[in-house]
């Protein structure tokens, strides 16, 4: 959608790795479908809202580094809605932090690869999440640090408007404008639905734009599935000076399997049988 | 003990510039000289604990040493979800701190009396739980836990115990310091309330009963050898604290001795027994009203002794 008015500069053409985030984000997909198939798990649909999402920062935002998972200076992703761990995982597994084999186990008995995101064990996750609301505060103080050693690593943070929920994630909020992070950078994964009902029947959260705008921050409104815009607007960071950015994307849960999309059901329900068959379907032939 | 745990971490930030001071809005004047004279290495993140366990953990993950500053249940239990899962499970480098252990703030009221932190933090896994027992341990323990890598939990209280530190003691977390020496019981302290622990061990030597004093500072790691030490040599023991018996001191005590396959002949818990502390007051009457003062623990300590000893009832009857 558009960019927020007071934040419009021009944008130069930009060569966007378009089709190689758009793969990474259909690779994203297969896998979650699978692991949550493997894992008996769910979560599924939050991990096919947000696949977009992840792809494009890291096939083509994020300055991190497989071979040297740990380097000092690197970019920080915190996934703060840690129920899609799925989506992480194939994210990092795909970018060579791991084998990919190694998503084979996802909740098996015995594996590190916990049905919400840990770092125990995983190269490349930096924070275990779970518990919502936790994310933003972390990702603040790894901005306010970064700010205080004049080091120049920004710090992403993935939310679900779920966990907007939380009295902690709007502490950090305010928090992160009074200090003026612009190298801190949310991504709310706007797809409407939380566990039980959606969004505006369970609490309400418009408008909600205007509500972090309120808090200070730079707001950018998009479709959290057009990597073209996710692209141009991830690049552009800060998208004002002084102020941390929000990017709020809207998406579509379960994106890119009919029968999941914009339900309830399938935050939780774990694909099976003719149904685990058809998602892949729809997700193969949509090459 | 809250003013030598700034002053110790102010000359520690001199030379070390990993340690950071955040404050979730308290310590009036407390904090003012840290303030002024790190002001890199400090920072008042407003009213909001759990995101100051978030940022402390965030800036922790990155290098420093991050101490967060509340007092009483706000430094634990308003944010506990924050310290275990971001703070202990990454093995960050946060110190939480609170100030006004047991009944310090005890006029205050109940929202302000810090009586279950122990056993709640000491449940957590990966973290250390200290609480000095007088001014010295105070220092040392603010030493010992920049040295030491991971989440601690600092409980501060307002009483302390007199100096009592010779030349030849150190400070090591995990291990209980013996203050004095008694073979017919052991007193087991753990905070300020180790005062009220020496002061009953003095007026028992009138009756004859000899006292082993032990400062339990670090109730995580506990020194489970100091307890079962206590077990064989002394005749048995008395835990102190300024706190729930449920969980905390006492209950560690008693679970490493039936582990350990000891039994005390005597043993018995002073603390808070049930219930809200829904009575105010100050520190010294509120121990005074929940059994804790120097008089009810020899109270205590005597009765205890002559009822399972002959020996002491014999002289005791005299």
């Amino acid at each position: 959608m558009e960019r927020s008015a007071a934040a419009a500069p021009q944008k130069k053409p930009r060569h966007a790795p378009r089709t190689a985030t758009e793969e990474l984000a259909k690779r994203i997909r297969r896998h979650a479908v699978r692991m949550t198939n493997l894992g008996g798990s769910s979560h599924v649909g939050s991990v096919l809202s947000m696949a977009d999402i992840v792809a494009v920062l890291y096939g083509g935002i994020m300055r991190v580094d497989p071979s040297n998972p740990q380097r000092p200076n690197r970019d920080r992703f915190i996934l703060s809605k840690g129920h899609a761990g799925a989506g992480i995982y194939a994210a990092l597994a795909e970018s060579g932090f791991f084998p990919i084999e190694w998503l084979e186990k996802h909740c098996a008995d015995g594996s590190v690869l916990s049905g919400h995101v840990s770092h125990k064990g995983v190269p490349g996750v930096e924070l275990s999440t779970g518990s919502l609301g936790h994310g933003l505060p972390v990702g603040a103080g790894m901005a306010y640090g970064a700010k205080l050693d004049g080091a120049d690593r920004r710090v992403f943070v993935v939310l679900s408007d779920g966990e907007c929920d939380e009295g902690s994630t709007w502490e950090a909020v305010m928090f992160s404008s009074h200090h003026r992070l612009d190298n801190l950078t949310a991504i709310v994964d706007y797809n409407k639905i939380q566990s039980l009902a959606t969004v505006a029947e369970t609490l309400a959260l418009e408008p909600f734009a205007d509500k972090w705008r309120a808090f200070g921050w730079s707001v950018i409104e998009l479709d959290g599935h057009d990597h073209q815009a996710l692209y141009d607007n991830l690049s552009d960071l800060p998208a004002v000076n002084g102020k941390p950015t929000c990017i709020l994307a809207h998406t579509v849960k379960g994106k890119g399997v009919s029968f999941m999309e914009r339900t309830v059901l399938w935050h939780y329900r774990t694909p099976r049988g003719s149904e685990y068959d058809e998602a892949l379907n729809e997700l193969i032939s949509d090459e | 003990m809250r003013d030598n745990f700034v002053r110790q971490l102010s000359e520690l930030a001199k030379s070390d510039p990993r340690i950071f001071l955040m404050t979730a809005d308290l310590g009036f004047r407390v904090l003012d000289g840290y303030a002024a004279d790190f002001p890199k290495q400090y920072l008042n993140v407003g009213i909001a604990e759990q995101n100051m366990i978030g940022l402390a953990t965030g800036m922790a993950l990155d290098g420093r040493v991050v101490f967060t500053y509340s007092i009483g249940n706000f430094s634990t239990l308003r944010c506990l979800e924050q310290i275990r899962n971001d703070a202990c499970y990454h093995k960050a480098n946060v110190k939480v701190v609170a100030v006004g252990g047991g009944f310090s703030y005890g006029p205050l009221g109940i929202s302000h009396h810090a009586t279950e932190d122990l056993s709640i933090m000491r449940a957590l896994p990966d973290i250390t739980v200290v609480a000095p027992g007088d001014q010295w341990e105070t220092r040392e323990a603010t030493k010992a836990l920049v040295e030491r890598n991971g989440t601690a939990y600092l409980r501060l209280d307002k009483s302390s115990a007199p100096a009592s530190v010779r030349s030849t003691d150190t400070f090591v977390l995990g291990r209980a310091r013996k203050i004095r020496e008694g073979s017919d019981i052991t007193l087991a302290a753990t905070g300020g309330i180790l005062g009220a622990a020496l002061e009953a061990a003095d007026a028992l030597v009138e009756q004859g009963i000899a006292c082993r004093v032990l400062s339990v500072h670090t109730i995580k790691p506990f020194d489970t050898e100091a307890i079962i030490r206590a077990c064989k040599e002394t005749g048995g023991i008395v835990t102190i604290e300024e706190h729930t018996i449920d969980g905390g001191l006492g209950s560690a005590v008693a679970e490493t001795c039936l582990e350990a396959g000891v039994t005390p002949q005597f043993f018995r818990r002073i603390g808070l027994r049930a219930g809200f502390s829904s009575i105010v007051g100050g520190q010294e009457y509120l121990r005074r009203e929940y059994g804790m003062d120097a008089a009810s623990i020899a109270k205590a300590v005597a009765e205890l002794i002559s009822a399972r000893s002959p020996k002491f009832s014999l002289r005791r009857a005299k």
